[in-house]
């Protein structure tokens, strides 16, 4: 119990220390760019409807997992693909380092082109950047499956299917979750910036939409709620990551204790 | 049951030529306990990779029960000397058990049944629901073990599987592969550099040459089937026996030319 309060402190002392320097430096505050945080906090409720949530956050948030969840199929399956054969690699990895040096959000008005201004356009627009981080972490974790291991599971006559579920998948899971992890927040980024180019509803819209009209503590209350949901969403992951990884902290952790 | 006939595994790389084995032909009998040791890189490995048919040898053929190796026949099992990578971490200790099974068209309590039988004749039976890396080296070996006894194997072949392990663990594991070979009566071809575990172990000791290898010697263990590690170490016949193949493994290190010789020193 004690040590839960400890914990608790040492995870809450950081922010709060921050808010309340934020809250007294910008206390009674003239400058129409830099409201009091009372302001913005008081806003926040007024802005953040229930209509609004279901509005722009909800849309947002759907486009963003959609766009996501794509990425590691795509990024998982193709990334399996190309580092279990060194001979697709060597022709792929050229092309996947020049397309991964492409900054995704110069993809958005290509893929305007194409895929329109709808909800399609800005899921591919996440689904094309989150992928580069989950693929090239997949063909790593891979390419580096234990040669023992690999053995070992040829000798017992695991292959095809069995092999990849049970040997190649585990194995590269600690690399693949790595990149899931680096896509999420590129896809929170892009799911911004694909609503600001030409959306009509959407975190990134509505905040644009403040700062034209010159509301500018509502687009301070957005910009909260985009970390806020950032936030939620690492907490999410990581929560799904010790689930799914229980056994590589275990292991990392009798590694450590046995040196 | 084995049947290795004049194989020769040659590595090409990098411009170099390496040949590692250069002609061996030995036979292991139906139920045999047989050890090969030899020098240290003399290419015991690669032998023994070659007779899994996990690796292609360049010249030479491997038959198990007269058919011939072409790929990891079903027939065999495998104990690495790298349990911490021969297990998968993923899976709990019953998992890695039953997951070689699963290839095998057998029904679901079949299955269950063989697993928890391999881990209580290894001493395991507790352990089906931990992970590996929650146990001890010697248990992680003898999980591999429990997993090539589930897989009901012709012929088991183990690569050094206890150089990694302390010395009193070692000498516990030796005697549960002397036990398990007795009790099931399975075929055994143990790859070791240890002379005492070989003469310990084998009922019969092959001795390698120097790389590229060749058989330099094929000698009849004649100690008593009834082994353990207080009397049988002692005995004189044992210090005869180690002398010997100490001297065998020093000539061949040496460079000598192999002495071919199939029968026991003299008494």
């Amino acid at each position: 119990m004690r040590g839960l309060l400890l914990r608790l402190v040492f995870v809450l002392a950081l922010p709060a220390l921050l808010v309340a320097v934020w809250w007294v430096s910008s206390a009674g505050s003239e400058d129409v760019y830099w409201p009091p945080l009372g302001t913005i906090l008081e806003s926040f409720p007024d802005v953040w409807t229930g209509e609004r949530w279901r509005g722009d956050v909800l849309p947002s948030v759907l486009r963003l997992t959609t766009g996501w969840v794509l990425a590691a199929v795509a990024g998982v399956a193709l990334g399996t693909l190309i580092g279990s054969y060194r001979r697709v690699r060597a022709v792929c990895e050229p092309v996947l380092e020049f397309l991964r040096a492409v900054p995704p959000p110069v993809l958005v008005p290509v893929i305007m082109l194409f895929a329109g201004i709808g909800d399609t356009m800005k899921v591919v627009v996440i689904a094309s950047g989150c992928v580069w981080p989950v693929l090239l972490n997949t063909v790593e974790g891979v390419r580096a499956v234990d040669a023992v291991m690999t053995e070992t599971a040829r000798s017992y006559g695991i292959t095809g299917a069995a092999r990849l579920k049970d040997v190649v998948l585990p194995a590269a899971g600690p690399q693949i979750f790595a990149g899931l992890r680096q896509a999420l927040s590129i896809g929170i980024i892009l799911m911004v910036i694909s609503e600001m180019f030409a959306a009509s509803n959407g975190l990134g819209f509505t905040i644009v939409q403040f700062q034209r009209s010159f509301a500018i503590p509502d687009m301070w209350t957005g910009i909260l709620l985009l970390g806020l949901l950032g936030f939620v969403l690492s907490v999410l992951f990581r929560w799904a990551e010790r689930r799914a990884l229980g056994w590589y902290h275990g292991l990392r952790t009798a590694a450590r204790r046995s040196r | 049951m084995l049947d290795v006939r004049g194989l020769r595994k040659v590595y090409e790389g990098s411009g170099r030529r390496t040949e590692a084995v250069r002609d061996l032909t030995f036979t292991v009998a139906a139920g045999e306990l047989v050890c090969l040791v030899g020098p240290s890189g003399c290419g015991k490995t690669t032998l023994l990779k070659c007779v899994g048919g996990l690796l292609e040898p360049t010249a030479g053929e491997v038959f198990l029960a007269g058919r011939k190796v072409d790929g990891p026949p079903p027939g065999m099992a495998f104990v690495f000397q790298e349990y911490g990578r021969s297990l998968f971490p993923w899976m709990r200790v019953g998992q890695n058990v039953e997951l070689p099974l699963k290839q095998k068209d057998l029904s679901r309590s079949r299955r269950r049944e063989l697993v928890a039988d391999a881990l209580a004749s290894v001493g395991l039976a507790d352990a089906a629901g931990a992970y590996p890396w929650q146990l001890s080296g010697g248990m992680q070996q003898r999980v591999a073990i429990a997993r090539a006894l589930a897989y009901e194997p012709e012929v088991l072949l183990m690569d050094e599987p206890f150089a990694a392990v302390d010395a009193q663990t070692r000498a516990d594991l030796e005697d549960l592969v002397r036990r398990l070979w007795r009790e099931r009566g399975i075929t055994v071809l143990f790859v070791t550099h240890d002379i005492d575990e070989a003469v310990y172990l084998g009922e019969r000791v092959i001795v390698l040459s120097a790389s590229p290898t060749v058989v330099r010697e094929q000698l009849k263990v004649d100690l008593p089937d009834e082994r353990d590690q207080l009397t049988t170490r002692v005995a004189p016949r044992f210090a005869e026996l180690r002398t010997h193949v100490y001297e065998q493994i020093q000539a061949a290190k040496r460079g000598a030319g192999p002495v071919r010789k199939d029968t026991p020193p003299p008494r």
